[in-house]
């Protein structure tokens, strides 16, 4: 089980140093197996992977983009359910670790034959997997995997449970652009009922001190979603002007049959972001979108394309916080 | 915990890396120096420092090996991790690599292979504050500041003013 606390064209640029790369006793060092989500981290590891994740930020900007810190590791990339950018992302930091890769995807796998996810995972385990990379359908899955496995198990995403390194790759983007995270004020706009996303958000921004706001109708806003430490709110217009970010979420049409809304006129005409509302933000409020969007529903191109908008530098910013993750549970696992 | 050399001792030892140093400067190619984290960062930004006064042109560069190591899959837990600053052009320089203790020498071939990430020093030559003896690579220092005798078992600590507040070399034993 987990335990807790106890370098371009030839050129990078420089990250500011944050520790002692030889720490002082009471520093922290990560020590955990897995990374299944932000719920079980503390403030002082969370930001151990954000600053790790700077260090890899380096990396990428090497002409060599690639470190040896997971030579001849394997890591399998095992994928229930449909990705494109979560998946990519991790393959790539798998790869810029020198790590090698397998990659399961479960259409055309023996899960159509019958296969548990736990057996599959354990015969792909026989292979001599370090570190399992799991997407499903199911929550509780990669806690499932974990707690069988000896290899070190990564959540990329379960059912509506959490998708933490969506959560740490926003709040990333966000340390970054506005400089910390205590105090920010945060708005999660859209169908939050139904988001993984929205969940590691709330645990790892309020775990950091940010005050968060989630904002949607009230079929796609559970009212005990206040007990995670945030405020609930059924109208944008009225939490515009107040916040620093807004995160746009994405309507998860996969997880509920319909119903829940009248129309997708009418949630983009209460609960889209476009110009209009815009302007009536902060003037440097940060427009964020985990991906994929549906341009013209929960947001319209003009914002998502526009100056506001940090959706792409997200994507940039997920790749290094996969790296960090790769090695720390590489790290952390005995 | 015993103190080997105190501030008197590991400045006199500083000094005589300058003086080596200086001594063996090309003069007709660029000069880099580049520091191993933590305490050889500290040593070269010294060496930069005195390079400088000299009236040499170097640039200056910082090196983290800790992705490089050939025992993390033995490590237990990560601490933080710092980045790598090289913001210059390292082909064809004549590049000093500083750090504050050689023992083994598995350090100093993690950050040549870094170091070769960033590109092809026409000369790479090792400068350590502390020769302990004990290695286990074909590895030597050019620029040596002391040479001691520690046994295999023991740590020898370099203490300096701007990481720990006092300049000293401790042995600690191990039980």
């Amino acid at each position: 089980m987990a335990k807790k606390l106890s370098t371009s064209s030839r050129k990078t640029k420089s990250v500011p140093a944050q520790a002692a790369a030889e720490p002082a006793p009471e520093a922290l060092v990560w020590r955990r197996k897995d990374l299944l989500g932000l719920d079980e981290l503390s403030p002082a590891e969370i930001t151990h992977i954000l600053d790790t994740a700077e260090t890899f930020k380096e990396v990428s900007t090497r002409s060599i983009k690639k470190v040896p810190a997971l030579r001849g590791k394997v890591v399998a990339l095992m994928f229930f359910e449909d990705s494109t950018r979560t998946r990519m992302s991790f393959e790539l930091a798998a790869s810029r670790l020198s790590a090698d890769t397998l990659l399961f995807t479960s259409k055309g796998s023996s899960v159509t034959k019958g296969e548990t996810t736990l057996d599959t995972a354990r015969n792909v385990a026989a292979m001599g997997v370090d570190i399992f990379v799991i997407r499903h359908g199911q929550s509780g899955a990669p806690h499932l995997l974990a707690s069988n496995l000896q290899a070190s198990v990564v959540n990329a995403g379960d059912g509506s449970h959490e998708h933490p390194t969506q959560g740490l790759l926003d709040i990333f983007t966000m340390r970054q652009r506005l400089g910390g995270i205590e105090g920010l004020k945060v708005a999660l706009v859209g169908d939050i009922a139904h988001s993984r996303v929205a969940r590691s958000n709330i645990l790892g921004l309020t775990k950091l001190g940010a005050q968060v706001t989630v904002v949607g109708p009230p079929t796609l806003v559970p009212a005990a979603i206040a007990s995670m430490g945030c405020t609930v709110c059924t109208s944008l217009d009225e939490v515009l002007g107040e916040v620093d970010v807004i995160n746009m979420l994405r309507i998860q049409f996969e997880r509920f049959g319909g119903g829940l809304f009248p129309s997708l006129r009418e949630y983009s005409r209460l609960y889209g972001m476009n110009g209009q509302r815009l302007k009536r933000c902060k003037k440097d409020v940060l427009i964020m979108h985990p991906g994929p969007i549906n341009r013209g529903v929960e947001i319209t191109s003009d914002v998502a394309d526009g100056p506001n908008s940090c959706i792409l530098q997200q994507v940039t910013n997920g790749l290094a916080i996969r790296m960090a993750v790769l090695y720390l549970v590489s790290q952390g696992n005995e | 915990m015993k103190k080997i050399l105190n501030a008197v001792q590991v400045q006199t030892a500083v000094k005589r890396l300058f003086e080596a140093v200086v001594d063996q400067l090309p003069a007709d190619r660029p000069i880099a120096v580049v520091g191993i984290r933590t305490r050889g960062e500290t040593l070269a930004a010294r060496i930069v420092e005195f390079l400088r006064a000299q009236g040499r042109t170097v640039e200056h560069g910082v090196l983290d090996i800790t992705f490089y190591r050939d025992d993390l899959s033995r490590s237990r837990g990560a601490p933080l991790v710092k980045a790598t600053e090289i913001n210059f052009d390292l082909d064809n320089a004549w590049t000093l690599l500083v750090d504050d203790v050689l023992q083994t020498g598995r350090s100093i071939r993690a950050a040549l292979d870094a170091l070769h990430d960033f590109g092809r020093p026409s000369v790479v030559r090792l400068a350590v504050l502390i020769d302990r003896g004990g290695r286990e690579l074909p590895i030597a220092a050019d620029f040596v500041g002391k040479t001691i005798k520690a046994a295999p078992q023991d740590r020898v600590q370099v203490r300096l003013e701007e990481n720990d507040g006092e300049e000293a070399v401790y042995i600690i034993k191990k039980d």
